[in-house]
């Protein structure tokens, strides 16, 4: 299982209601049904991943984030879950809004454009950054609108978003994000975790 | 037709109001099963058929000599397994193969009913199909599922009896008629009501039948259950048995002779009659309108587990009005699941061998069976 969803996991309280937008082949929404909490429902774009999800014996409903979750009534889910899918919508900003209009809580994990190794494959190599995480070249990434750590934190700041646990991941190894060591876990770290409330 | 005296069926010896008014009591309701129910009684699935469907979706049909209409996904370890489940499939009231219709006798005039039957819905042809639960005394059905019309009797069913299914599956169906669909059966209808024979719906009584006039509704019909993509890959524009044009009205093009051979095969097992009155309640079907404009009111009251699912090529039931039911479903918080399948066979999609649909209905089914407890 992807490093990841053990943090996730690790943020959500047992018998919660959850939401898994684009929950992909549901192997987040599997464990987290099978050690958390049942009452998880999942929002998937790919057809494929949605026979997936019901092989597995999921709830999970095919459509677009950017379109279908404004069906979902107010506060609806204790949890909406975010992973590493922010930076391919067209408008992350309303997508936001809706996580946390539709959830008391959001937990969304971000691709962190300031890990270092980014950096200096562009500021080296002088071409567009390729790595494990971000495995795409620039004509075929889906991710439109990549940011940093602190780019995400600056907009929850902006945003008046309360930032209710922030973890910087690092290979294995997972660090909560102080706010003197920004700039420090900014660069080391692979992905963010964060966990926000409106 | 003697054969369908031999049907199994249950005579309902209470009282039925319908919609239209009028109430029914000691009438027929002809059903199949499929499968042993178990002890628990927990293994209860009923099929609600489609239009021209009957109750019997597989094995052979005694009336046709074919496989049954659901035979691809219906059998023992087919999607709706009946080596685990026990399946009850009735006929609808308003049909004719041996449940209360058209062709059933009058008590007071010792006739066939004929367009003096009364006018049924969906509504109706659920609460008649909900006594087979009383009879073979089970508390909970497992699931209901069904497609086309059979969708919108799974949906009525969950929307008055909220407590008696697990799992609902309603299939490429909407929630409310649409224009477009009336204009169809409209038109159907329209064919059989403008063949002479049909002498106002009393044809039976003078041993005539219309049967040009509903060889027209079956054909028109049909087209409407194929997509352009699906016609056109199998027909194009190829001859039927012949090297060129004949420069006449005679079917030169296969689709031509396809549709012809549909509608005289449908003559002979069908009867008019009960294909206006079935037309008639699937027009009648707003499930949104029975709850003062909100939809999502219909389940409000329902723990029922959903599964809908539609189909690329549907343009009789499109993906849209299958998605109104997810989103009426959402906005009241209640379990649904929701998935497009791609395929080029169009409506019917969900009688043909369709791989991604037959193993979403069984890997739902079966998961969901597992998790009862």
């Amino acid at each position: 299982m992807k490093k990841e969803f053990k943090i996730i996991s690790k943020l959500i309280k047992e018998n919660s209601k959850i939401l898994d937008v684009g929950c992909g082949n549901g192997e987040l929404m599997k464990y987290v049904s099978e050690n958390i909490s049942k009452n998880i429902r999942g929002l998937e774009i790919s057809k494929n991943n949605v026979q997936k999800c019901i092989a597995k014996g999921l709830t999970v409903i095919e459509g677009d984030a950017e379109k279908d979750l404004k069906q979902f009534p107010n506060k609806s889910f204790d949890y909406v879950i975010l992973s590493q899918t922010l930076q391919a919508f067209l408008n992350p900003e309303i997508v936001l809004d809706e996580l946390l209009r539709v959830g008391k809580k959001a937990i969304v994990t971000i691709p962190n454009f300031g890990f270092w190794k980014v950096r200096i494959h562009l500021l080296l190599k002088g071409t567009m950054p390729v790595t494990k995480n971000l495995p795409n070249e620039w004509y075929n990434t889906p991710n439109l609108h990549m940011c940093t750590i602190k780019d995400f934190m600056n907009f929850c700041k902006a945003r008046n978003f309360k930032l209710h646990n922030s973890i910087s991941l690092n290979g294995k190894k997972e660090i909560p994000i102080k706010s003197n060591k920004v700039f420090l876990q900014n660069l080391f770290s692979e992905l963010g975790v964060f966990q926000i409330e409106k | 037709m003697n054969y369908i005296d031999k049907f199994n069926r249950i005579i309902i010896d209470k009282t039925l109001k319908l919609d239209c008014g009028k109430e029914i009591s000691n009438f027929p309701v002809a059903f199949e099963t499929y499968g042993k129910l178990n002890h628990e009684k927990d293994n209860a699935i009923m099929v609600f058929h489609a239009l021209t469907g009957d109750q019997f979706p597989c094995g052979i049909n005694p009336v046709t000599k074919k496989e049954g209409w659901w035979s691809y996904a219906l059998g023992p370890d087919k999607s709706i397994d009946t080596k685990k489940f026990f399946v009850i499939s009735a006929n609808v009231i308003g049909g004719c193969m041996g449940s209360f219709g058209p062709t059933s006798l009058d008590p007071e005039t010792k006739k066939p009913y004929g367009a003096n039957f009364p006018v049924i819905t969906i509504n109706d042809m659920v609460n008649a199909q909900y006594f087979l639960l009383d009879h073979f005394k089970i508390d909970k059905l497992f699931a209901v599922i069904g497609g086309s019309m059979g969708g919108m009797q799974v949906l009525q069913f969950v929307s008055n009896f909220p407590e008696k299914a697990h799992v609902a599956v309603p299939i490429a169906c909407t929630a409310n008629h649409s224009a477009q669909n009336i204009a169809l059966n409209e038109l159907g209808r329209q064919a059989i009501m403008a063949d002479s024979n049909w002498s106002n719906g009393n044809y039976l009584s003078n041993d005539r039948s219309p049967s040009k006039g509903l060889a027209v509704a079956r054909m028109a019909a049909h087209i409407t259950y194929l997509s352009k993509k699906g016609l056109q890959e199998k027909f194009g524009r190829k001859l039927q048995k012949r090297d060129d044009l004949k420069f006449g009205f005679d079917a030169d093009f296969q689709i031509e002779s396809y549709l012809r051979y549909q509608g005289s095969v449908f003559v002979d097992r069908f009867d008019a009659n009960s294909y206006l009155y079935i037309t008639r309640a699937m027009d009648y079907f707003d499930l949104t309108k029975q709850f003062s404009g909100n939809l999502s009111s219909a389940f409000e009251k329902t723990t029922t587990k959903f599964f809908i699912i539609s189909f690329t090529s549907d343009w009789l039931y499109p993906t849209a009005e299958n998605r109104e039911i997810v989103i009426a479903l959402n906005a009241i918080n209640a379990d649904v699941g929701f998935i497009e399948i791609t395929s080029d066979k169009g409506h019917d999609s969900f009688l043909l061998d369709v791989p991604d649909f037959l193993n979403s209905v069984k890997n739902f089914l079966n998961n969901s069976y597992k998790n009862l407890s």
